[in-house]
């Protein structure tokens, strides 16, 4: 059994070697058994890592001149293994509000689900919609007192309020960040490369929905986390609505289409010399 | 790393950070202003874990203006800088804020002010300070260049100074920074200084 040791904090105990058999237990310093691990340290570490799950997803959002646009892929994988491609990544929190989901799925269902009722109840209580700002603050102040237990969330709160369309990234650190682009997930680094270069602010609301399309395509294409259907939201005046949903797949044929290859060489007669 | 620094001029305080939010590789955002204004006339420039820095500054705003409420004068420099030291100690052995501060003020009595508190709440009243990897390049550049009682254009031309070292020299340096200036007028925002500028500047 393992026992910590404080050898080196106690004057009296000898620098080398073990303490007389006779009076062992007397002069040597206390102690406690530790767990039987190699690293005691560094196990309580893996410990949490293992429990929390790595954002395995591409979700982005961006606003433009005519709301919001909202994309999400739909792959769920449990370190390599996809245990499903139809997982619903954008959330509805009410007719005029969207989340996305990346980190845990069940964290973000449930919080979402308990940030809708909140927002709600604010309606009946204040007899006015709930601004995105409000919404998301409340979110960010919930995931705020978890820290450091192992939520792992990491959302985009978009919706259309009386000051315009508004875009929010929340995580379960408990940062809050107002923003116009958002990408959020392992392959988000994809996704902001595709939507950076094609964004301008205005597009209208079918390029708008091509450049999000496209964007979640071209991170499924390179990440293997992510995969599965495209879905695109549109948050307008009136509220959200979903435009479309296509299999990634699919796009890659319609994008990249199979061209007959050309031959390169024919095989000529070789003369013998 | 974020980059916070500040030095205390003639009879004004500039504290500047940079303005990128952070993600592992990812840049979220490159115009994200880190220095809260407390009250009329003091600013807090904070770096460190993105929510952390947001919570906690804010708690600092509220509980200023609730002494402001309660008693009906504003809290001394000192005292707020006093104040906040004792609340990263409180927190310290138990629930640490992972946030160094850099707070300055311009008090009627006492004229301007700048303090700097770390994040294991230690608490110094100096005339220039940094924090984060731009600190290495800031710190001896104000060294070199600070004189006592600075004006202005003095002061913002040895921040640029810094600035541009920063940009320069750091590996992973921030593209854009912001200065706030506070003094007898009040604590307002003085400059941007931006090499990209994001999407939403040119919507607005």
């Amino acid at each position: 059994m393992m026992k910590i040791d404080f050898s080196g904090l106690d004057p009296a105990a000898p620098i080398k070697g073990r303490t007389d058999e006779l009076c062992g237990d007397i002069l040597a310093t206390p102690s406690f058994a530790l767990p039987t691990t190699h690293d005691f340290d560094g196990f309580q570490k893996a410990a949490v890592q293992m429990v929390k799950p790595a954002k395995g997803t591409t979700t982005l959002a961006f606003i433009f001149k005519d709301g919001v646009m909202v994309a999400a892929d739909s792959r769920a994988s449990m370190g390599g293994y996809i245990s499903s491609q139809s997982v619903k990544k954008i959330i509805e929190i009410n007719p005029y509000m969207l989340g996305t989901m990346a980190g845990g799925a069940a964290d973000c269902q449930f919080w979402h689900r308990n940030l809708g009722i909140k927002c709600r109840l604010h309606e009946l209580a204040n007899k006015r919609r709930i601004s995105v700002a409000g919404a998301s603050k409340m979110l960010s102040n919930i995931l705020y007192s978890y820290r450091g237990m192992g939520l792992s969330v990491g959302t985009m709160i978009a919706g259309w309020d009386e000051k315009g369309p508004g875009l929010y990234y929340v995580d379960s650190e408990g940062g809050r960040l107002k923003g116009t682009r958002f990408s959020v997930g392992s392959g988000s680094p994809y996704a902001y490369g595709v939507l950076d270069s094609g964004y301008r602010f205005d597009l209208s609301v079918e390029e708008a929905a091509e450049l999000a399309r496209r964007a979640i395509y071209h991170a499924t294409f390179r990440d293997g986390a992510s995969g599965g259907v495209a879905s695109v939201y549109h948050v307008g005046p009136n509220g959200w609505k979903k435009l479309s949903g296509d299999d990634v797949g699919e796009l890659h044929y319609m994008y990249y289409p199979v061209e007959p290859t050309s031959v390169e060489q024919e095989m000529t007669e070789v003369s013998v010399a | 790393m974020e980059s916070v620094f500040g030095l205390v001029g003639k009879d004004f305080a500039i504290v500047v950070a940079d303005s990128s939010a952070v993600h592992s590789i990812l840049v979220h955002k490159t115009n994200e202003d880190k220095i809260m204004v407390l009250d009329s006339h003091k600013l807090m420039g904070a770096s460190g874990e993105t929510g952390d820095r947001a919570q906690f500054t804010e708690y600092i705003q509220k509980n200023v203006a609730l002494y402001q409420f309660r008693n009906g004068i504003p809290l001394t420099t000192s005292a707020t800088a006093n104040f906040t030291r004792g609340e990263l100690a409180t927190a310290l052995r138990k629930n640490p804020y992972m946030v160094n501060i850099i707070l300055a003020g311009y008090d009627k009595e006492t004229g301007p002010s700048l303090y700097y508190i770390d994040y294991i709440a230690s608490l110094h009243k100096l005339d220039k300070a940094a924090f984060g990897y731009g600190s290495y390049f800031a710190l001896s550049m104000m060294d070199r260049h600070y004189r006592k009682d600075m004006t202005v254009e003095e002061a913002i031309e040895l921040v640029d100074k810094c600035i541009v070292e920063i940009r320069s020299r750091l590996v992973v340096a921030p593209p854009n920074f912001v200065i706030k200036i506070v003094d007898k007028d009040g604590a307002r925002e003085y400059a941007w200084r931006q090499s990209i500028k994001d999407g939403e500047v040119l919507a607005a």
